[in-house]
């Protein structure tokens, strides 16, 4: 259908229909069409091929990264230990009660996107959602075995029949290989990967770690090879939230029709006849590309996820005709407004892209193009500010934290306990934390208690005022301690003192504040 | 008789027929997932129905043909807990009480269990703390009045106080001094027992009590009135009173004397148990 005479043979003309175009949006209960997304080449495709190696790659490499923290704890670099209650990242490790820093990171993670899709829209939809990436490289698999967008059109039609059938068959079970190993990846941040590796082969491992593997496996299968566009546009909340995100300088990814209308497949003939034509000569390459199987020509979208393939496919298509890239382009809506009220003179008329043009072609001054100050505007600068000072936060937290603590509880029943020669004895559950994968000594004493002495459970070591304990690495000492003080030093019936507990090797220290209990009416 | 179709114009959807202030509501089928997923729901609420207790009957309900119930399913988590509870009671049985407090992990075992015990058992009279009331031991503290290391502890758990049915169970009586000493000697002797407290007292009456104290009351509670174990007569020189500590208390005490009784728990609770009460009780900072 190409036409020869009006432009380079080599632009394509796709027979093509936009399966979920907004124009034609199908009532819910109807059947999915098929999408063939075109394999897509260019700058967007290059950037999105390395982002999918390298997410693909943090995801199954992570757990096999060795880091080695000494005898007394796990040499993964990044482990989630559930049964110790261990989080361990590099050189940071977390004990449950420090969750707050994966809370923190969390708060992150969306002040972060919300500053990526106030700035360059749904950047996270089109390049590193897990969704985007793995139905990526499924489509990859189908590609490599199927063909592209045309042989999968027509393999589709076909009859079945044997060869069908095994291309079909193949396709499905690399698939299922593909999810077998993402669930498979994911169970090794729960446990030592290689012992848990060999456990696995061996029928050894726990059934929590088959049952996830199931779980992934069928989610995987199912999200990123059948459901695919679905996922996005039918059950993500994001697509819904992210309207609220953007505004008129957000980037999104946009036909310029300012430039780009009158569409016409014959523009030489057109023109010839003295028709205003535009830009864009209807060739269908940025529908066939769209994974999401929309028209990017109708307007922003609720389906588009802005992974800009359908930019490059129109790219390509600028370039044979000579014509400048960005008929199809990441822009603002305040730009593109304003480009739109130059094509039609405020709005009084049909687009006309001579508006838009000088004399000799190029674009005239009243054309605004992207201006990328605009990315520094109260809004992000807003989000990043709030971004950084979480991380800050977290980084103090981080690196003002204990690693040494002591935790006390005072007996509640009783309160306290008059012993023979008249003494007040009180009785503590202490807790001593080391949260190193050292052993170390801890001195527990008292201070700011007259006369007090004590005595620890277990402790071989007659009563006294400091006592060195041994604590295993990475673990908690729970203690019984009684205080004993001397009737004659009893000041009140609720005196407040401090239990200190202290690494003298390090100079580590921590202490709490603790009370002692007397009966009342005490001299 | 069907009532005549509403077809909404803009969208060409069926209506329901309903209409409030002109806004009708469309007749939208349900999205299909949704739907297999209701059908899929009613399917496994039938199964369940069959595999598990569900309908009511007049007395009782459907049991379910896999037999699940939740108490049995309880009395299996219980003996699982027993079957591992086993080991440490037997060895528990088998080591003296020396042992079992040297060995960290029976010690601890024993502690745990004897505090589960004593809950059940003990607190009725010694109170959840076990501190005592007048005339119930405080177990916190220092004072023993049948003695204090584990094994005396044992010997007074596991076979009591005063108690008929055990015949090695520890047994003593202060005599009724009322009928002995006339009610001045009782008050003087009296304020001898609390000076020796370190209370205030009328002098006049400590130093003929004294006397009184030497001629009848030493040959139990010993001469400084530090007590004996062997009798089970409590020191009277310190702070700690089984009854109560006032002048007038303790002469009610003399004159009439009361006797706390305490069952013997070897045979009701067995040996593993009686050793981890006493381990238990040995553990709340008196123990020596
Ligand atoms: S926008 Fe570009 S790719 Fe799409 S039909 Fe027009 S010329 Fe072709
Ligand atoms: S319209 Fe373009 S950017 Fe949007 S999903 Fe389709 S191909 Fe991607």
């Amino acid at each position: 259908m190409s036409d020869t005479t009006t432009r380079p043979a080599d632009v394509e003309q796709f027979d093509a229909e936009a399966v979920n175009a907004a124009w034609a949006r199908k009532p819910l209960y109807e059947a999915r069409k098929k999408i063939f997304p075109k394999r897509a080449q260019g700058r967007f495709r290059n950037f999105k091929w390395i982002v999918m190696i390298l997410t693909l790659g943090i995801y199954y490499l992570t757990p096999w990264l060795r880091w080695d923290r000494g005898p007394y704890a796990p040499d993964q670099a990044v482990l989630v230990d559930i049964a110790n209650r261990r989080f361990y990242f590099f050189f940071i490790e977390i004990w449950p009660q420090e969750f707050f820093f994966v809370a923190g990171l969390l708060v992150m993670a969306g002040f972060g996107l919300f500053l990526v899709t106030s700035a360059v829209g749904r950047a996270w939809c089109g390049y590193t959602c897990p969704q985007t990436v793995w139905v990526d490289l499924f489509l990859v698999v189908e590609r490599a075995i199927e063909g592209d967008r045309n042989q999968r059109i027509k393999l589709d039609n076909a009859a079945w029949s044997v060869g069908k059938l095994f291309k079909r068959a193949s396709k499905h079970a690399i698939w299922l290989l593909i999810a077998v190993a993402t669930g498979g990846a994911w169970i090794f941040y729960f446990a030592d990967a290689p012992t848990l590796l060999m456990q696995v082969l061996t029928g050894a491992a726990a059934p929590v770690a088959y049952i996830t593997i199931a779980v992934l496996t069928v989610t995987t299968y199912s999200l990123g090879g059948l459901m695919r566009e679905q996922v996005c546009t039918y059950m993500c909340p994001w697509p819904r939230i992210q309207a609220a995100m953007l505004d008129e300088k957000s980037l999104v990814v946009t036909y310029n029709d300012w430039r780009g209308e009158p569409r016409s497949r014959h523009a030489k003939k057109a023109k010839a006849e003295g028709k205003v034509v535009g830009d864009c000569v209807d060739c269908n390459a940025c529908v066939v590309v769209c994974p999401m199987g929309i028209d990017i020509r109708d307007g922003q979208q609720l389906e588009c996820i802005t992974c800009a393939l359908c930019i490059d496919a129109c790219d390509n298509v600028m370039d044979k005709l000579g014509r400048e890239r960005g008929l199809i382009s990441y822009a603002t809506l305040s730009d593109y407004e304003n480009n739109m009220a130059v094509a039609t003179n405020g709005g009084t008329t049909d687009i006309d892209p001579t508006q838009v043009r000088n004399a000799d072609g190029g674009f005239s001054d009243r054309v605004t193009h992207f201006n990328w100050r605009i990315i520094f505007r109260f809004r992000t600068l807003l989000y990043l500010g709030v971004w950084a000072l979480v991380g800050l936060a977290l980084l103090y937290a981080l690196l003002a934290r204990d690693r040494l603590e002591v935790n006390v509880l005072h007996d509640r029943n009783p309160q306290f306990v008059t012993l023979s020669d008249g003494d007040i004895r009180n009785g503590y559950t202490v807790k001593l934390l080391n949260m190193i994968p050292e052993p170390r000594v801890i001195f527990l004493s008292l201070d700011g208690l007259p006369g007090a002495t004590m005595r620890i459970n277990d402790i071989d070591q007659p009563e006294g005022t400091s006592f060195a304990i041994p604590v295993e690495p990475d673990r908690l000492r729970t203690l019984k301690v009684y205080v004993r003080q001397p009737l004659g030093e009893v000041t009140g019936d609720r005196q407040s003192f401090h239990f200190i507990a202290e690494d003298k090797a390090s100079g580590e220290y921590d202490r709490y504040n603790a009370v002692f209990n007397a009966p009342e009416q005490r001299r | 008789m069907m009532s005549e179709k509403h077809i909404d114009e803009i969208s060409g959807v069926e209506t329901t027929g309903h209409e409030w202030d002109g806004i009708t509501e469309l007749n939208n089928p349900l999205p299909r997932w949704w739907l297999y997923f209701f059908y899929a729901t009613i399917v496994w609420a039938i199964g369940y129905t069959i595999l598990y207790p569900a309908w009511p009957l007049i007395n009782s309900a459907t049991t379910g043909i896999l037999g699940y119930s939740s108490r049995a399913s309880v009395a299996d988590e219980m003996a699982k807990a027993e079957k591992i509870q086993e080991v440490y009671d037997k060895r528990i049985e088998e080591e003296s009480l020396e042992n079992i407090l040297a060995d960290q992990e029976l010690r601890q075992f024993a502690v745990a269990g004897g505090s589960a015990a004593f809950k059940i058992n003990c607190v009725q009279c010694h109170g959840s703390g076990a501190q005592g009331a007048p005339g119930y031991p405080n177990l916190n503290d220092d004072s023993w009045i049948w003695g204090g290391d584990i094994n005396q502890i044992y010997q007074t758990v596991a076979h009591g106080v005063r108690f008929d049915g055990d015949d090695d169970t520890h047994f003593s009586e202060m005599p009724a001094f009322g009928d002995i000493l006339d009610s001045q000697q009782i008050r003087e002797v009296s304020a001898y027992v609390v000076s020796l407290t370190g209370e205030p007292s009328n002098p006049d009456l400590v130093e003929p009590g004294k006397q009184v104290y030497l001629d009848n009351c030493a040959a139990c509670h010993g001469e400084n009135a530090q007590g004996d174990i062997e009798q089970g007569a409590p020191n009277l020189a310190d702070q700690i009173w089984l009854y109560a500590g006032t002048e007038a208390d303790i002469a009610k005490q003399i004159g009439k004397p009361q006797h706390g009784v305490m069952p013997a728990w070897l045979g009701r609770l067995g040996e593993s148990t009686a050793k981890q009460l006493a381990v238990f009780v040995h553990s709340l900072g008196g123990g020596q």
